[in-house]
Parts: structure tokens; C-alpha cells; sequence
């Protein structure tokens, strides 16, 4: 009989704290702002929506290759030896036209994963996060500053002289790969036997901070855990090799595709390939 | 209709009138699964005869993308398994690759970790309160819960530019070094959150319709919850010691002093619903205390850039490393081949095994002591489904 | 108030649609203040700031949250009793509406002035009950089944301490008429039946006299406890949280409403809303004096103007009623909610004891005293 007027009791009487509690809260200001008139600020490290220089980018593929969505595709063609492309601003010297430079902002996952590998440090996060548009092909994001016709010029020009240097170099070449490629299989067959290989890590041995846009000192700084199938420095000596190895497409296909017509198609075009090419991607 | 009002007439009028089991469909989309969990309720009237969880709503083939990712590549997709907890899950992750590559993290970036990982354990565990608090009908400290947690998402966005999935524990170390200010940030939020903690427990934890509520429901006895392997507020809510971060000791938490919390049953019986939520209570207080000591002797100046690998390829092995996540026991099982790609990755999540136990503690409760139950064992359906 | 009416219009039809439909303004009104009062009581105490953006401070926000609903699509699902399903919310809303017939909200204005004005407001609320069991039946859906059953349930529970509640009063103030009981407690507050009721004779309009005097002030522990009950059983007959099992948002979805939309799902929210109105509206009248002026004296009759004076006591019944409105809401935005068994068990052996104990005990002092 005591425990039901117990019970009754601190019925009432935690009703009651309760009640006080939300009675004083009636007069504490409120947290919330109005959002569109009023904004929080924005952090200095935040991650928002990337952007690229395009003035400092030296094609090198690094970011897309860290990018773990595959939102960004690259494109380059070689320059030809009389063209100039001169430096960016931290010293790198330019060597590829940057046909096509897209991020697809809307399977970007905000990982900023990419931007500590640039060697320019000419990727990064901006403070904007309002920017969702009516149509999804407008958050694929064209950074290349080349005209869809000088692209195409470039292209080809790489392709002319790839072709030219591949005639001369006909004979010669074969006999290089064939003695490449008997040494490769020699060695993987050492490789394979051999469990003792040299220790896989190696510590990066310095590391700017990524918010701070000073010139990174060399070259091999944004190198940071590639799959070593294709990410070298030295592979640019083709004009295909900025694709990103993972994407398994026709790189004659990548090439032409965007060059053909207007933007609008490009878009279209650039979206069915990502799509068709990357089914793992969500 | 009719045909039902024969039926019944029928019954009636034969005196064999029998009453049958009803089958209930809680979910996908219902405002209490928490997510996109479905749930099949053979019910007898109201009282739950038997419970059917069907999951994978929100399947993401988290492990099958792990295996096509690079080791830091992963990282981002952890954050996105039990989202409440992402710096948990990163630094489950994190461990794991590093003791394959056998490398040390420095002084700094340990303390750092560990304030970060008690941080987001103190905000998961606000969302499982207030979130506990609205499934038994209680919408106001839900809001206070979260008014809080946005403080110490502002810490996180400060340091790592992210609120939500932080992609911050980086293998060997971190994203980012702390901001400027860290230190008071954190120390500002614990002043700020203690009070909470009271108002919350006035409100809430000790409203005699609280405690009516989820007392004696969804008992949850001990070996029933070792059997199960539930782990974290669930398995100490029924009064089992274990706590990871005391008893498989990982990063720096045994430089730390401070207790597991276990479940004594105060209000009704040793674990039932009421003892897990004050379980988690408890644990926010813990935590707080871990953060301050972790404060206290904070390394002034490191490199936390220092230890990370430049190419990440660990040797052939495999191992299994567990972290105590807000829900429990994370554990992250990690093969490698000797590349750069994980060859397998398998997590086990503390949700996923958490939730398993509910048809066993639910049986011969009402609709609404299940809601409360499902609310108590404080499912993440992104760690769920994966 | 009908006779005022009358010298405009006269005594046709006409007069007697705008006299019935002055209540429907009222709750209307009512209505749009009710929920942004909801919103914007919720938001403060919860630190935030509510709707901002309709109008200053989101004033007008419930009538554009009217205007939504009027806009969206009226469902009815494919395999519902189509004549129940579409009846329901109508019949739900009219008892609600009724009820407000009995309600005197000046000593002018009285929409039926009954003899048996607290019976018949018992009655007519019960209707409410089977709106909302057609409503959950006719769904053909598990969980408004269940909301609907929870609810009859539950109604018809607290329907007895409620009853018994204002059998105490009735019996104190030896009339059924809702004016009667008001008069009862003309003069300043402490004659208001919470304080112990009047402290000096007073002569109802029925023309039987009520002997009373100061030792009344015994009662009011007493009506106190009646006064918490009431509105306890109130706060059940309405389904506002802590009683809100039927609706259970996070249990049975919605409950019985589950699958109303657009206008119809509006109906049952304006017949929620009235019915919290009236049981304020009661709870005013049986305890806090309802349309009396706290202080005893009018400005009316210091201006000697009497439509002043029925101002007055309409803003003060109103004033009233608002108040035990905002305790709802304030209530509701508290405490959890009870489990269905802990609701019966409020009612059959917490609420009906206490309720029929305290009517023991007023039969027994009002016939000694
Ligand atoms: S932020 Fe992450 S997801 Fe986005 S482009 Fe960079 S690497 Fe890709
Ligand atoms: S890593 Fe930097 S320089 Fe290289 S392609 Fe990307 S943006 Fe250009």
C-alpha cells in the first residue's frame, strides 16, 4: 500500500521537475538560427566544394587516382616541343594540355582524399556549400580552361606526333619491349619466389600541411599510397596515360568522346561512360 | 467485409470463436526502426509472439568495396558504416593496418585519437538517449541531446573540416593536426555538457513515466547476452564487466583513470532497458573524465604526419583488431595479400550483433515496450546493413 | 445575444444559423492560435525558435499549414470502407463542435442554455468514440486498427473518473446547468470552486438559493484533488501526451488517423484541438469560476455598458480556457508517454478510487455542513 502511494507520488513530483525544467527552458535563447539569413562560419579547414587552378595544374592524375568514388577525370595530351606551357606559380614545369579536367561533384563523397597528393597544391576545398542544382549533368564540374576545339587541336597534335615518333621508332621499339619484357618476367618469377622482399613501407618523409598553399619542394611530395600498376612519374610519355588505370575504358574512346559537339552532349557523354565504366561505384 | 462478419457470426454461433495470430509490418518505413529496418511481428493482440528482423535496406557492399580501395581509400567508406561513430570506426580501421604494418603512432596523435574517439562516443551516445527518449515519447530531451552533440560537431569541423563522416584517423595518423584552441574547445564543451547531463537525467532518466516505462522490459539477462555476443551498454546494461578499452587495452586508454560502467538494475531488473540507457548515461560522465586526463597531459608539439606511410602495402597476414565503438565491440578482420588493396576486409559490427538479440528479449512484450527495447539497444541501421 | 441578433435580422432561420455558427468562428480562431501556440510553445522550450518565416515571427504559419492541407490530395486507400472512412472525421469534428453548445462563454451568451448542460456535454463528447473507431475500422489498415481500439479503450476509461469528477461538483452546486455552476462562483477568486467554492449565500438562476459560507475553505484540498483529477482524465479523453497511446506517433505510426490526408486528416486535428479547447473550457468553468472576473468587478459596469461587461467575461472564460490549453501543450512537450496497461491502470485504480473517495467525502461534508 505504501509502494502505490509512493508510486502516485513521484508520479506527480517528477511530472512537476519535469515541468519546471521545460518552464525555464521557455526563456533560454534559442540555439538554432535562421538559416538562410543568418549562417554559422564556416571553419577555416572545411570541407565544402572542391576547386581546381587550373593555372597550377600539371595534369599529373594524382588526385584522381587518390580519389576513392572516382569523381574525377583527366585528360591530357602531350605538348609539342615548340609549345611553351610555362611554370605554375610553385615552380613545376608544364608538360600536358589539360583536355578535360571533370569532378562529379555529385558522387564526390567530401573525403579531400585528393588534395593532399597534388604537387601544386592547386586542388582544394572552398568554404561554398550551397550550390545544388535542377539538373545532375550541372554538378559535373568542367575545370579545363582549353576550348573544346583547341582541345581537339592538342589531341591531335599529341596523337600526330606519337604516331610520328612511334613510325620512326618502329623497329627499335619492338626490340626494346621484347627485351623489357623477357627482364619483367624474370624478375616476377624472382619476385614470386622470394618472401623476403624489401619492407613495403616507407615513411613520407615530409608532409606540408595541406591548408598552407606554399610551394611543396619536390616533386615526389603528392605521392603518397599508389597502386604501383600505373601512378609513376615517368609514365606521361604517352598521351593516354593520365587515365586512371581502375577505369578499364578504350583510351582512343575517352579522348574523342568529349570533343565531338557541344557541351551539353559532352556532359551527356561524360556521364554514361563514368557510369558504364565503374559499376562498383555507388 | 462481409465475409468476415460471417465468420465471426459463425464462430459466435458455434461457440468455437477462436482468435488468431495478427502479422505486423514495422518498417521500412516507420518512425521508430531507426533507420530502414524492417520487422515482422506475429502479434497476439498486442502482446509480440515472435519477431522476424529482415535487414539490408541500406546494403552497401561496404567489405566488397574495401577490397577494390587502397588502404587509406577505405577510410572514407568506415566513416559511413555506423555514421554516428564515424571517428570510432576510423580508428578501428586505422589500428587494424597499422599493426599488420607494425608501426608506431606518435605520443601526440595517440592523445589526439583518444580525445576524438571519446568525443564522438559522448555524441553517439547523446543521439541514443534522445533518440531512446522520443521512441517512449519524450520529444524534448531528444533536442537538448542534440544542441549538445552540435558543439562537439563543431570541434570536429574546426579540426577536420568535417561534421559528420570525418575521414580524420588516417593510417599511421592523421588528417589533420588540431586546430588552434583545441584544447579550450574541449575543455569549454565538457563545462558546458555536465549540466545537460542533469537536466537530461531530471527530465528524463528519472521521470517515474520513464522509469515505468522501461524498467523491468526487455530483460536482458547475462549469459543470455554472452551467448548472443552483444557487447558495449548492451552487454554491461545486464551487469557483465567488459569494457575493451579497459580489458584488450588499445591505443592509450590504460594511462587513463576511470570505470566501466555496468548496469546494477536500480530501477527494475539487471538488464532491462532502463539499466542500458543509464549504462550510456554513465559512460558520457567516463568519457568526460578520460577527455580531461587526455587534456591534462596533451603533448604540446608533435608531427602527426610523422609515422603516416608514403605507400601503404602491408606483408601477407592477416589480423583481427576490435575497438570499443559506442555500440559495442567493433572489430575490423583484415587480410592482406601483400598489395595495395585489402584482399578481404570483414567487419564485425556491434548493431548488427546487438540487434540479433531482440526476438529473444521482445517475446510477451507490448508494441510499445518493443519500440522502447529497439530503442534501447541503440541501432545504427548503416553499421546494420553495411 | 440572440436577441441582439434578432432586432438586426429577425426571427428567421437566418438569425439562428448565425447564432449556432458563432461557436464555429470561435474554434476556428481557436484553431490557428491553438497550433501556433503548439509550435511556438514547443520551439521555445526546446531552445529553438519555431516557424519564423510566414509573416513576423511565423504568425501566419497556421494559415498556410491550412492552406497546405486544403491543397493535398484527398486519399482514400483502395480497399477502405470508402462511407465510414469519409464519415468518420466529419462525425469526429461535429461532436467536438457540439459540445461547444453547452459552453457559456458570457453570462449572455450560451448556445443552450440546458438544465442538463453537463450531461448532455458528457454524452455528445462520448461520441467522439465512435468517430474514431470508424476511423481506425475503416481504414482496413493494422495500425489504425490498433490506435482505434487503444482509443475506445482509453475513452471510455477515463469517461468514469471524468463523470465522477463533476458528479462532486454537481452534487456541491445542486445543478446540472453549466451557467448555474458559474453563477455559483460569482464574486472575487476565492469563491471559485477550486478555493472552496462561495463563501456566501448565493441564488442561482434557477431560483433555488445555495447556502454557503466560509467554512467552506475545508473543501478546497479536496476540490484541489478533484481539479487535478478532471484534468488529468481530461488530458486522457483528448489523447494529448502523457495519454496519447492512440496516436502513439512512434509506435503505431499516427494511429487511427494513419491514413487520412489533406481536409479529412485537418478535421480530426480541429477536433483534437476543440476537444482540448472544451475540456480547458470545462475545467475553467467547474473549478477557476469560468467567464467570472477574477477580481469580482467588471469595467463594464463602471461604464455602465452591459455588451462591455459580456466582452469581459468571454475574454475571461477564454483567458481561461487558453491557459489550461498552454498546460497541455506544456504538459505534452514534458513527459514520455504511458504504456497502454500503466494507462488502465491510472484510471481503474489510481483515478476511479481517489474520485469516488472524494465524493464520499463532499456527499458527507456538504450534508453536515
Ligand atoms: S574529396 Fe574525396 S571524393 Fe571528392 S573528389 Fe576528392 S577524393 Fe574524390
Ligand atoms: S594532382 Fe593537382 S596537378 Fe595533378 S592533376 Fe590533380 S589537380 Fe592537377
Amino acid at each position: 500500500m505504501s509502494g502505490y502511494f509512493k508510486d502516485i507520488y513521484e508520479g506527480i513530483a517528477t511530472a512537476l521537475i519535469g515541468m519546471k525544467i521545460t518552464w525555464k527552458h521557455l526563456f533560454v535563447r534559442n540555439v538554432t538560427i535562421q538559416y538562410p539569413d543568418e549562417k554559422h562560419d564556416i571553419p577555416e579547414r572545411v570541407r565544402n566544394r572542391l576547386y581546381v587552378n587550373m593555372d597550377d595544374c600539371i595534369g599529373c592524375d594524382q588526385c584522381a587516382k587518390a580519389c576513392p568514388v572516382n569523381c574525377i577525370t583527366i585528360e591530357t595530351a602531350k605538348s609539342l616541343p615548340e609549345e611553351n606551357l610555362g611554370e605554375t606559380s610553385t615552380g613545376h614545369k608544364k608538360k600536358l594540355w589539360v583536355t578535360r579536367f571533370d569532378i562529379d561533384i555529385a558522387k564526390c563523397c567530401y573525403c579531400e582524399l585528393c588534395v593532399p597528393p597534388c604537387p601544386t597544391d592547386c586542388i582544394f576545398m572552398t568554404p561554398t556549400y550551397e550550390f545544388s542544382e535542377y539538373n545532375r549533368n550541372d554538378l559535373i564540374y568542367r575545370f579545363a580552361t582549353l576550348e573544346p576545339g583547341e582541345a581537339a587541336e592538342k589531341t591531335a597534335n599529341a596523337e600526330r606526333i606519337k604516331m610520328e615518333t612511334a613510325a620512326k621508332r618502329a623497329a627499335e621499339l619492338e626490340e626494346k619491349k621484347r627485351a623489357a619484357a623477357e627482364k619483367a618476367a624474370a624478375e616476377k618469377a624472382h619476385d614470386a619466389g622470394d618472401p623476403t622482399a624489401p619492407s613495403p613501407i616507407e615513411h613520407v618523409a615530409q608532409r606540408t600541411d595541406t591548408r598552407e598553399r606554399t610551394p611543396k619542394p619536390s616533386n615526389t611530395g603528392g605521392e603518397t599510397s599508389e597502386p604501383s600498376s600505373s601512378g609513376d612519374k615517368s609514365a606521361p610519355s604517352a598521351s593516354s596515360s593520365g587515365q586512371p588505370s581502375s577505369s578499364g575504358s578504350d583510351p582512343f574512346d575517352m579522348k574523342t568522346a568529349p570533343h565531338d559537339g557541344s557541351a551539353s552532349v559532352r556532359s551527356d557523354a561524360g556521364a554514361d561512360r563514368d557510369a558504364s565504366s565503374r559499376p562498383a561505384a555507388w | 467485409m462481409t465475409e468476415n462478419l460471417d465468420v465471426l457470426r459463425q464462430g459466435i454461433a458455434s461457440g468455437r470463436l477462436k482468435t488468431d495470430e495478427l502479422v505486423l509490418n514495422m518498417g521500412p518505413q516507420h518512425p521508430s526502426t531507426h533507420g530502414v529496418l524492417r520487422l515482422e511481428l506475429v502479434l497476439d493482440g498486442e502482446i509480440v509472439v515472435k519477431i522476424i528482423p529482415s535487414m539490408g535496406y541500406l546494403h552497401r557492399c561496404f567489405e566488397k568495396h574495401a577490397e577494390a580501395m587502397t588502404y587509406p581509400q577505405v577510410v572514407p567508406y568506415t566513416d559511413r558504416m555506423d555514421y554516428l561513430a564515424a571517428m570510432n570506426n576510423n580508428h578501428g580501421y586505422a589500428l587494424a593496418v597499422e599493426r599488420l604494418l607494425g608501426i608506431e603512432v606518435p605520443e601526440r596523435v595517440e592523445y589526439i585519437r583518444v580525445i576524438m574517439a571519446e568525443l564522438q562516443r559522448i555524441a553517439s551516445h547523446l543521439v541514443a538517449i534522445g533518440t531512446f527518449g522520443m521512441d517512449v515519447g519524450a520529444f524534448t530531451p531528444f533536442l537538448y541531446c542534440f544542441r549538445d552533440r552540435e558543439y562537439i560537431l563543431d570541434i570536429f569541423e574546426r579540426t577536420c573540416g568535417a561534421r559528420l563522416l570525418y575521414n580524420y584517423i588516417w593510417v599511421g595518423g592523421l588528417s589533420h593536426d588540431v586546430h588552434d584552441g583545441f584544447e579550450r574547445d574541449v575543455a569549454d564543451f565538457i563545462r558546458k555538457f555536465r549540466p545537460t547531463v542533469t537536466e537530461v537525467n531530471n527530465l528524463l532518466n528519472y521521470n517515474k513515466i520513464f522509469i515505468e516505462r522501461t524498467a523491468h522490459v526487455g530483460v536482458l539477462p547475462a549469459d543470455v547476452a554472452v551467448s548472443y555476443g552483444c557487447s558495449g551498454p548492451m552487454l554491461r546494461g545486464s551487469g557483465v564487466d567488459w569494457d575493451l578499452r579497459r580489458d584488450d587495452p588499445y591505443s592509450i586508454y590504460d594511462r587513463f583513470d576511470w570505470n566501466v560502467i555496468v548496469g546494477d538494475g536500480a530501477a527494475g531488473t539487471l538488464g532491462d532497458c532502463w539499466d542500458r540507457h543509464m549504462v550510456r548515461v554513465g559512460e558520457m560522465e567516463e568519457s568526460c573524465r578520460i577527455i580531461e586526463q587526455a587534456l591534462e597531459s596533451f603533448p604540446a608539439a608533435g608531427d602527426i604526419a610523422e609515422a603516416i606511410p608514403k605507400r601503404i602495402r602491408p606483408p601477407k597476414g592477416e589480423i583481427y583488431t576490435r575497438v570499443e565503438n559506442p555500440r559495442g565491440e567493433l572489430g575490423y578482420y583484415l587480410i592482406s595479400d601483400g598489395s595495395a588493396n585489402p584482399f578481404r576486409l570483414k567487419v564485425r559490427g556491434p548493431s548488427f550483433v546487438n540487434l540479433s538479440v531482440i526476438d529473444e528479449i521482445s517475446r510477451g512484450h507490448l508494441i510499445a515496450d518493443l519500440v522502447a527495447i529497439l530503442g534501447s539497444i541503440d541501432i545504427v541501421l548503416g553499421e546494420v546493413d553495411r | 445575444m440572440e436577441s441582439l441578433l434578432q432586432s438586426f435580422f429577425g426571427d428567421n432561420i437566418l438569425t439562428l444559423l448565425l447564432y449556432c455558427s458563432l461557436p464555429l468562428v470561435f474554434l476556428l480562431l481557436y484553431a490557428l492560435l491553438a497550433i501556433l501556440g503548439e509550435v511556438k510553445v514547443s520551439a521555445w522550450m526546446q531552445d529553438r525558435l519555431g516557424p519564423m518565416r510566414t509573416g513576423p515571427y511565423g504568425i501566419i504559419q497556421p494559415i498556410a499549414d491550412v492552406l497546405k492541407l486544403l491543397q493535398k490530395e484527398d486519399i482514400t486507400p483502395a480497399n477502405a470502407d470508402k462511407f465510414l472512412f469519409n464519415l468518420a472525421p466529419y462525425l469526429s469534428f461535429m461532436s467536438a463542435y457540439a459540445a461547444l453548445a453547452v459552453i457559456p462563454f458570457s453570462s449572455q451568451y450560451v448556445g443552450a442554455d440546458l438544465n442538463l448542460g453537463l450531461f448532455y456535454l458528457l454524452a455528445i463528447s462520448s461520441l467522439n468514440v465512435a468517430a474514431i473507431m470508424m476511423a481506425g475500422w475503416a481504414s482496413n489498415n493494422k495500425y489504425s486498427l490498433y490506435g482505434s481500439m487503444r482509443a475506445v479503450a482509453q475513452i471510455v476509461s477515463y469517461e468514469v473518473p471524468a463523470a465522477m469528477v463533476l458528479v462532486i461538483v454537481v452534487m456541491f452546486i445542486g445543478s446540472l446547468n453549466l451557467q448555474d455552476i458559474i453563477i455559483a462562483q460569482s464574486g472575487p477568486f476565492w469563491n471559485w470552486i477550486v478555493f472552496g467554492g462561495p463563501k456566501q449565500d448565493v441564488m442561482l438562476a434557477s431560483g433555488h438559493t445555495l447556502d454557503a459560507s466560509w467554512t467552506n475553505l475545508i473543501f478546497f484540498p479536496l476540490f484541489l484533488g478533484t481539479f487535478v483529477m478532471y484534468y488529468i482524465s481530461g488530458l486522457a479523453e483528448t489523447n494529448r501526451t502523457p495519454f496519447d497511446i492512440p496516436e502513439a506517433e512512434s509506435e503505431l505510426v499516427s494511429g487511427y488517423h494513419t491514413e487520412y490526408s489533406g481536409m479529412k486528416f485537418a478535421m480530426f486535428f480541429m477536433s483534437e484541438y476543440a476537444n482540448m479547447f472544451i475540456v480547458s473550457a470545462v475545467t475553467a468553468i467547474l473549478f477557476f469560476g469560468g467567464w467570472n472576473s477574477p477580481f469580482g468587478v467588471y469595467l463594464g459596469d463602471a461604464f455602465d455598458a452591459p455588451w462591455l461587461v459580456a466582452v469581459e467575461q468571454f475574454g475571461w472564460l477564454v483567458l481561461k480556457g487558453l491557459f489550461f490549453v498552454f498546460m497541455m501543450i506544456w504538459i505534452r512537450w514534458t513527459l514520455p508517454r504511458l504504456r497502454v496497461d500503466q494507462l488502465m491502470y491510472m484510471c481503474w485504480k489510481v483515478l476511479i478510487p481517489f474520485s469516488f473517495g472524494v465524493a464520499l467525502l463532499v456527499g458527507f461534508l456538504v450534508v453536515i455542513l
